[in-house]
């Protein structure tokens, strides 16, 4: 029993709630969300040591034990990203302070970001599926009043898109979920596990693991992403760098916990489909980013390409490949937060994403040349970055595994990836400066401060990718072997 | 009985998903809520309509009702209730600005 596990959901719930009380004092919004994440952020750090000094952390919510309450269960997997959540969160609502308008910041912006990181936490953290289902919704409910807060023309016509198509694969969910529940009696994921492991993964299951599969797809952009680059590059930067940094790994995340402790039974169906998913995400996502010629465009479909990615890491599931993954994963929330940043700022700048308007940046705003020329490099993994040993360790495991076709279309859309960000570099940095300081129609530098934050992190966790992978090998190690995970949840032999 | 509502559920997504795929926007929103209540009604049949006494309110019968479905379907139907009056707002406040509801019209690149 721990009490610590439902603090990173309940601080900013609580702050979010009570910041709707006090809408025209901005400055107070602004330094409550700092603290209130700086907070979950310190506790998220213990939560992560205690787990690797005692193991999984389980509290069961109420006293109600396990399965028949509602069990938050924190191993290192949920840890890891709840802490890494909570930090983008952090550095996107920096961004947010300089870069949206007053109209945001009266409508209550500060306090969905903070009930969209509980409903991602919620979702990291919990151990029961339809308690999944219940911070799904409450992190989409917030992405969906994020995503059309300002009432603009293109955000309306997209959030009725991305409304529509969350609702039906929420219901989808609930229906898998009914299903699930009329075949084994039961809710927890542990006991789900348990109960699967007993009577055996038969057809029936197999087919509701692959209606799990479609929701979680739709849900992380694998493979059913058509929604993912419009619905991405409508709202303002900041919600585009925090949409694009948490809310597609939160769907990575359901797939890695429910096929690795729930359906990992027939890994011939399930986990093959899930490859060629991966396959077929990462092809289709590195066209379309280097097809496109707006930077919010290009930016988007390379979230799809990194879901293909990852999911190529999960499925073939073996220790190595999902450490491998679970690092990317991690990985990936910095860097894809870094690029929207400043790609955010390069669009303000100019006052439109048309690329062929741009030119001649470097000399104007050198430094944001220079962060955004290190971010292009860690999107593509080039190495002292930390995208390199993830995508390393997966393209080997791949390669050892016989997924020869898989691991070179891996390679090649990463190499198509580095192009279509320095399609971007070159046509905004180099070439003529057609600018003149005042003419600009804003400055950008206030992207400046969290792009240095996130680019010492990623190149910190490049350099010590060493101590960072001893955290991550301990979270695989529990995804490849669900009865450390089930023993922890029914508290046997300790 | 749990045929009876099978067979109703199964009506109500067929309505539903007829309705969703239609182009006008407040029938798809029409759909949505409708397909809801299909997925509410098949998770009240799931586990058998009243297979006993209820549960909690004392120890002598044989059987008991097992009311996890019924609480999945509480929360499930304050959740989509949510929904539908956000969507239903969202799509008048499109209607109003962009002056369509139909999806046709809605597919983008012409007001960019």
């Amino acid at each position: 029993m721990s009490n610590v596990l439902i603090l990173p959901i309940i601080i900013p719930l609580l702050t979010g709630m009570v910041m709707i009380f006090f809408r025209r004092r901005i400055r107070l919004q602004q330094w409550l969300t700092v603290v209130s994440m700086l907070l979950t952020i310190g506790i998220s750090i213990v939560i992560i040591q205690q787990i690797s000094h005692q193991g999984i952390l389980v509290l069961d919510v109420g006293g109600w034990q396990a399965p028949y309450g509602i069990s938050l269960v924190g191993d290192m997997l949920s840890a890891l990203l709840v802490l890494v959540a909570t930090f983008i969160s952090l550095i996107c609502t920096l961004f947010a302070f300089g870069s949206t308008d007053n109209d945001h910041k009266v409508h209550f912006v500060y306090p969905y970001i903070l009930l969209l990181l509980c409903g991602v936490n919620g979702s990291f953290l919990t151990g029961d599926i339809f308690n999944l289902f219940v911070f799904f919704e409450v992190m989409l409910i917030s992405s969906y009043v994020l995503l059309a807060l300002g009432g603009k023309k293109i955000q309306l016509r997209e959030s009725i898109k991305y409304v529509i198509i969350n609702v039906i694969s929420s219901t989808l969910f609930v229906i898998a979920i009914a299903y699930l529940y009329s075949i084994t009696g039961t809710l927890n994921m542990a006991h789900l596990s348990e109960r699967i492991a007993t009577i055996g993964q038969d057809g029936l299951l197999t087919t509701v693991s692959l209606l799990f599969l479609t929701v979680f797809a739709l849900k992380s952009g694998l493979f059913l992403f058509f929604w993912l680059p419009s619905s991405y590059s409508a709202p303002p930067p900041a919600i585009a760098a925090l949409f694009a940094a948490l809310l597609t790994k939160v769907g990575i995340y359901a797939i890695m916990r429910t096929f690795t402790l729930i359906f990992y039974h027939q890994p011939e169906i399930t986990h093959t489909i899930i490859l060629c998913m991966a396959t077929i995400t990462m092809i289709l996502g590195a066209l379309g980013a280097i097809s496109h010629w707006q930077i919010k465009k290009i930016l988007a479909y390379n979230v799809v390409v990194a879901v293909g990615f990852i999911l190529f890491g999960v499925g073939m599931a073996t220790l190595d490949s999902l450490t491998g993954a679970l690092f990317y994963l991690l990985n990936d929330m910095l860097a894809k937060a870094l690029i929207f940043i400043l790609g955010g700022a390069i669009i303000s700048i100019f006052g439109t994403d048309k690329l062929r308007n741009f030119s001649g940046l470097i000399l104007f705003r050198p430094s944001l040349g220079w962060l955004f020329f290190i971010a292009s490099l860690a999107l593509a993994g080039v190495p002292p970055l930390s995208g390199f040993v993830g995508k390393v360790i997966i393209l080997k495991e791949g390669v050892q595994e016989g997924h020869l076709i898989m691991s070179v279309i891996g390679i090649i859309t990463s190499l198509l990836v580095l192009y279509s960000v320095m399609k971007i570099f070159i046509h905004s940095f180099w070439g003529e400066t057609l600018l003149i300081e005042g003419e600009q129609k804003a400055t950008g530098t206030n992207a400046l401060l969290p792009g240095y934050i996130l680019v010492t992190l990623i190149i910190g966790m490049g350099l010590g990718a060493e101590w960072v992978l001893s955290y991550v090998e301990q979270a695989a190690e529990v995804m490849t072997n669900p009865s450390i995970y089930i023993d922890a949840v029914f508290k046997r032999n300790s | 009985m749990e045929t009876f509502i099978t067979i109703i559920s199964g009506i109500l997504f067929s309505v539903g998903t007829y309705l969703i795929l239609n182009k006008n926007l407040l029938r798809i929103i029409l759909g949505i809520t409708i397909f809801s209540h299909a997925t509410h009604l098949m998770l009240l049949s799931i586990n058998g309509l009243k297979k006993g006494a209820a549960p909690l309110l004392g120890e002598n019968a044989t059987s008991y009702t097992d009311p996890v479905p019924q609480a999945l379907i509480l929360t499930s139907i304050v959740i989509s209730f949510a929904l539908t009056a956000f969507l239903l707002v969202l799509g008048y406040r499109t209607y109003m600005e962009l002056g369509t509801d139909n999806m046709k019209h809605l597919r983008g690149n012409s007001h960019e």
